[in-house]
């Protein structure tokens, strides 16, 4: 097969620890070197954790996996400071095309919103994302990226989490006061916490196989139901960086995974869909199957799940990297804040509240459109052919029309950090909503508002505030930003996306969503929602946390 | 009254899940009866006789000519 990439090897350093037999105790352990374990090191140590990161392995993402990365995760990495050659590398997209047999079925757009600074999706190869994570964690100071680190065991009480490690050198004891855990769907620390892992499996296996082609294909998301091509089935195309295209059949249950795999299976398959005079050159061949399930609970103790290790989706919609980048936003901030004593341990226990209720969404959304794709009843697929028929003439019909819902950050709408509105407010920018991006004008220079919100809490608000003051709970201050002083409303375009009236302040956490808004700016009541999304009235005692 | 070809259906997505969902159970006769249970009961909700004339016409198998 072609190989468009060659795999980087990083390199194995034993620890000063591990050298000298010293135990030593670390603020966070972050197992697992894929998106959202990288993801994790680089957002804790902006937020000031030394952080340690164990992978078994000494390189990226081998194959094909992950492909589309969606606004709300490339704004996460823009936070970050990776998004740009990620995006630029990347092959940007927002139409998608749904066809049923030969014919068009109806097609999307996925952002008509314009004016925001990150693209609706990207397609990219898992492992030129990782490339750039891991490039970006090397240049922090306090990230310690070590690689061949196989965790073998860990047992935490009270006091810290004790992790069994083993290296080319022999085994030995690290201690962490957290531990973030994201190794995957078969995480080996789910295991060791003995955590519940349940849900859906789904019969049916798919095959991958990602090609290299000068094809003329339009760069849009392509859908085939029942296509004359691979008659009964569905069939996925995308296009990814350096001429790749990531062509996804779906086979049935009883595929043999191995026969399908032989490129004497796989090329007429092709063939079939592209003519046979096209040319092309797999690049990657690989057969999978999956399911649908989440971890009873994100943290056991001082271990915090995120990423497949906490959830696992099917690949319809793109919900799995992309959830676990949402998932570390909102960790990480709220690890740092409990780890230094400005928050209560109870701030930790909204990571699970928020994330699950996310991810039973996603979990939602995936299997809706699992079940639209492969439908498991003769009557069900009448049913689903004749949305498909429908909507090719019927405009009703093209909402039920399901072929993967694509990635969108769920609103944490329920979450006891929120503070209820007191006021009406037209638009989305709910409290427990991500905030909408923007484009905006500073000092003459015209740039985004994701981008000034800054590391902390931000107020945002309207004009000048009645008296000039910092709010401040305990160690943590939120920062003002005011719009029409710091900051120009240079398009009108913030303005309508937050409803935004003279006086209008909007209280933003610091993984840039809405905590609390109000029509006129109070101090008091600022303070009060900025303790209520620290966590600290969730139980009356304010004990601060163990750091 | 006329047949409404503009989307309608609150929360399609859920809907359709129910809809599928409510069969899951069901043989194929048992599931065919309920559909057709199913259209009788929409059909005296929309009551409109010309609408239920213009469903019809448009639910029929068309003619598939390139």
């Amino acid at each position: 097969m072609l190989n468009t990439y060659s795999y980087p090897e990083f390199p194995y350093r034993q620890s000063p620890e591990q050298k000298n037999g010293v135990v030593r105790r670390h603020p966070v352990v972050v197992i697992g070197a894929g998106p959202i374990g990288l993801t994790a090191a680089l957002d804790l140590s902006a937020r000031g954790l030394p952080v340690v990161v164990l992978d078994d392995n000494n390189t990226v993402s081998v194959g094909s996996r992950a492909v589309c990365y969606a606004k709300r995760p490339l704004e996460i990495w823009n936070r970050l400071g990776v998004a740009r050659p990620m995006v630029e590398r990347g092959v940007s997209w927002k139409v998608g095309k749904v066809f049923f047999r030969d014919q068009l079925a109806y097609s999307f757009d996925l952002l008509p919103e314009p004016q925001h600074r990150m693209p609706a999706m990207i397609n990219l190869q898992q492992y030129y994302l990782e490339e750039e994570l891991v490039a970006a964690c090397t240049r922090r100071a306090n990230v310690d990226l070590r690689w061949k680190h196989k965790l073998l065991n860990l047992t935490q009480d009270n006091d810290c989490a004790r992790l069994t490690v083993e290296t080319r050198d022999g085994v030995f004891h690290m201690e962490a006061d957290w531990v973030v855990a994201c190794d995957g769907a078969n995480s080996d620390t789910r295991r060791m916490v003995g955590a519940e892992f349940t849900g859906q499996f789904f019969q049916d296996r798919f095959l991958i196989a990602d090609v290299v082609m000068k094809a003329a294909f339009p760069t849009e998301r392509w859908f085939w139901f029942d296509p004359p091509f691979h008659p009964n089935q569905s069939v996925l195309l995308h296009k990814q960086a350096d001429s790749v295209w990531r062509i996804d059949f779906q086979l049935g249950w009883d595929a043999d995974p191995e026969e399908e795999k032989k490129p004497e299976k796989v090329i007429p398959r092709i063939q079939a869909m592209l003519g046979d005079k096209a040319e092309f050159e797999l690049e990657w061949v690989s057969v999978y199957q999956f399911a649908c399930r989440r971890i009873k609970e994100f943290r056991a103790g001082r271990v915090l799940f995120a990423g497949d290790a906490a959830h696992q989706v099917s690949p319809f919609g793109a919900r799995g990297a992309n959830t676990g980048v949402q998932d570390i936003d909102n960790l990480a901030w709220k690890l740092a804040l409990v780890h230094s004593g400005a928050a209560p341990i109870e701030l930790l226990d909204t990571y699970h509240e928020e994330r699950a209720f996310a991810a039973d969404d996603n979990l939602k959304n995936s299997t809706r459109s699992t079940d639209f794709i492969t439908p498991k009843s003769r009557s069900s697929r009448r049913y689903r052919d004749a949305v498909l028929e429908l909507a090719e003439t019927e405009v009703f019909a093209r909402p039920l029309v399901n072929s993967g819902r694509l990635s969108t950050p769920t609103p944490y709408l329920e979450s006891s950090l929120n503070t209820p509105d007191a006021s009406a407010f037209a638009g989305q920018m709910k409290p427990g909503t991500h905030c909408a991006d923007a484009p905006m004008n500073r000092k003459g220079q015209s740039g985004w508002l994701l981008e000034q919100l800054g590391e902390g809490f931000t107020i945002l608000t309207v004009g000048e505030p009645p008296r000039h003051q910092t709010i401040r709970v305990g160690g943590v201050a939120a920062r003002l930003l005011r719009v029409g002083v710091d900051i120009d409303d240079s398009e009108g375009v913030i303005t309508t996306r937050y409803d935004l009236q003279p006086g209008t302040t909007y209280l933003i956490r610091p993984d840039q969503h809405v905590a609390a808004r109000w029509r006129s700016f109070d101090a008091d009541k600022i303070a009060a929602a900025l303790r209520h999304s620290l966590g600290m009235s969730i139980e009356t005692a304010l004990e601060p946390a163990c750091a | 009254m006329r047949l409404n070809h503009q989307p309608n259906i609150a929360d399609p997505d859920g809907f359709y899940e129910e809809l599928i969902t409510s069969q899951r159970d069901l043989s194929d006769e048992q599931a065919e009866l309920m559909n057709a249970k199913l259209v009788l009961i929409l059909a005296n909700q929309i009551g409109d006789r010309a609408t239920l004339t213009e469903a019809l016409q448009l639910a029929r198998p068309r003619s598939r000519q390139a």
